[in-house]
């Protein structure tokens, strides 16, 4: 026991230096630099270099098609801000964001709050609320294009009531609700159990304090819930614009875009621009733009994080 | 909870339930319709027909695409967990110069979302000969952004263990090695485990680069197969697409169902970390 103590008292006897040079700290810090460096070089050669590289192609004129690479300075910025497209992708990309926050957080909640009343089975309703989490994206975006086609099932349920369900994914107002709607049920499973540890956290007195002073449900739910489990909302309302900015292949399956322009969200245009159009120069000042607005969010949610400081491991 | 509450909260929840259940059941049973029926509004097919399930073989190399997305995901898993797990431990346990300045370098990858640099990254691929090949959707999930998440969930994890195991470890004679090896990563099995999931699903359900860098069917995903299944007037064969669709999802999910706790568990970390 004694003989224990005083070798953890003296680290610098163990192990006993085999060599003059290659201390402890020199192995560790060659183990150090040797167990990131594959980690290190990928983000370098993946991550950062492409990124300097959008920012250099942007500031070309680049056509793939006809092999020409001219340095032409803001032209392409010049251009953005006259694409006569842009507006509209703008709106897209926002509508479907706050739609989807919106969506998809108050579904999130409600299914929360309904599971949070721990009744007997809650955990099978658990699972099948997560499950299309783990199904295929683009296989569950089938299924949903399949249902909503005029003659589809969606429809087919609608004229049952006896309601003509409109041609859900070629007009304008639909196609977009119907690409938030799909993209809620995929993955609000995960707000759901984001909001639920939430909401196992909030203290059993306080609500039993609150229903002894005779307060409604609905009182306690906005009075007591919803500021204790705030913090969450917002960190899953960042979380979720965020990811919406990347939403794709929903929007390549369901709409591809349309109709008219009706869907074309920022990555689709960009996809648009440098894989059809092969305008490349345009899709990097494209690139560029989604990442100033990703970027703005990310430093919005980190400020955020600290400042509700959130029980992280 | 009053009787009538209880009640309430079972409804609400069951009707809920549909819009999550439903798709996954009308995509099971309208592949086995037969296409002239295929909009027929029945719960349960009139005639099984197997023609669609066969046709997905007959009309693209589906099993070759199959396992292209399986050797591919089982591969990027395997190598994320190894890079991750040896960047997580450094950053997390082992002192060396420029250890902090290092991990917000390799943060900037969970920044850049991987649209922002698919054009540069088709440019880098193109010059090294690499365009209609699987190393971009191996490479870059491995060593790139993907990855770079991961190496944060592990870190996250290493920092909690108890200083005293390594010492414990160092006593025996383990190096920095050993002690990573055989004790740390023992340990880790739950960070390892939702590190997995959610890579496997992540390269299991890439799109966008796929459609970028691949143009030969033989060398497909399946996302991006799936959606392959047309008539000569690209209309989608909406029964061979279902078939395709439920092959591609039902495996993912058996394996869900039955190591639900921990699926739920680690991709809601990994979702809030990222």
């Amino acid at each position: 026991m004694i003989t224990t103590i005083s070798r953890v008292d003296a680290p610098a006897t163990t192990p006993p230096p085999r060599d003059r040079f290659w201390t402890t700290r020199r192995r560790d810090e060659l183990t150090g630099w040797l167990f990131i460096a594959p980690q290190l070089a990928g983000t370098v050669v993946f991550v950062l270099v492409p990124l300097l590289l959008v920012g250099w192609y942007s500031l070309h004129e680049w056509n793939v098609l006809a092999d020409s690479f001219t340095f032409v300075g803001a032209q392409n910025y010049r251009a953005l801000a006259q694409d006569p497209k842009i507006g509209g992708v703008l709106r897209a990309s926002a509508l479907f964001s706050a739609g989807l926050v919106v969506v998809n957080l108050s579904l999130a909640l409600l299914l929360a709050v309904l599971l949070n009343q721990r009744l007997r089975g809650t955990t099978v309703f658990r699972v099948l609320f997560f499950s299309p989490v783990v199904v295929s994206l683009v296989a569950w975006t089938i299924v949903w294009r399949f249902m909503l086609q005029n003659n589809g099932g969606i429809n087919d349920l609608l004229a049952a009531v006896g309601v003509t369900g409109p041609n859900w994914l070629r007009s304008g107002g639909t196609a977009m609700a119907a690409v938030i709607v799909v993209q809620t049920f995929k993955n609000v499973g995960l707000n759901m159990v984001l909001f639920l540890a939430a909401l196992q956290g909030v203290p059993r007195e306080l609500y039993e304090a609150a229903r002894t002073d005779g307060a409604s449900a609905w009182t306690v739910f906005r009075r007591i819930t919803l500021p204790l489990i705030s913090p969450t909302v917002l960190l899953t309302s960042i979380i979720t614009v965020v990811g919406s900015l990347q939403v794709f292949a929903q929007i390549a399956v369901l709409t591809e875009g349309g109709p008219g322009t009706s869907t074309t969200v920022l990555v689709y245009y960009l996809y648009q621009q440098a894989f059809q159009f092969h305008a490349f120069g345009y899709g990097a000042t494209l690139s560029m733009l989604l990442f100033a607005i990703v970027l703005a969010l990310t430093v919005l949610q980190w400020r955020m994080r600290r400042r509700w400081v959130f029980h992280e491991s | 909870m009053s009787r009538r509450a209880k009640i309430l909260v079972y409804a609400a929840l069951s009707v809920l339930c549909v819009p999550f259940v439903f798709p996954t059941w009308w995509m099971v049973t309208s592949s086995f319709k037969p296409n002239a029926d295929i909009f027929s509004a029945r719960l349960w097919p009139r005639h099984l027909s197997l023609q669609p399930w066969h046709d997905v073989f007959t009309l693209q190399p589906f099993a070759r695409q199959y396992a292209n997305s399986l050797y591919i995901a089982l591969l990027v898993t395997a190598g994320t967990m190894v890079v991750a797990s040896m960047a997580g431990y450094a950053f997390a346990r082992i002192r060396f110069r420029g250890q902090n300045i290092l991990f917000v370098v390799v943060l900037t990858g969970l920044l850049i979302p991987s649209e922002v640099t698919i054009v540069p990254l088709f440019r880098m691929f193109n010059a090294a000969g690499l365009i209609d090949t699987h190393w971009p959707l191996i490479l870059v999930p491995i060593f790139g952004a993907p990855s770079v998440l991961a190496t944060f969930i592990m870190r996250q994890f290493f920092i909690t263990l108890p200083g005293e195991l390594e010492e414990a470890a160092r006593l025996d004679g383990l190096g920095r090695a050993g002690t990573f090896r055989r004790v740390a990563l023992p340990l880790a099995r739950p960070a390892l485990g939702a590190v997995a999931i959610f890579t496997f699903l992540h390269s299991w359900n890439l799109y966008l680069e796929p459609i970028v860098f691949l143009s030969t069917k033989t060398k497909f995903t399946l996302p991006q197969a799936l959606t392959q299944f047309t008539d000569a007037y690209q209309g989608p064969l909406w029964n061979v697409q279902l078939s395709a669709a439920s092959m591609t999802a039902i495996p993912v999910l058996i394996v869900f169902v039955l190591a639900q706790r921990h699926f739920i568990e680690g991709l809601a970390q990994t979702g809030l970390k990222g």
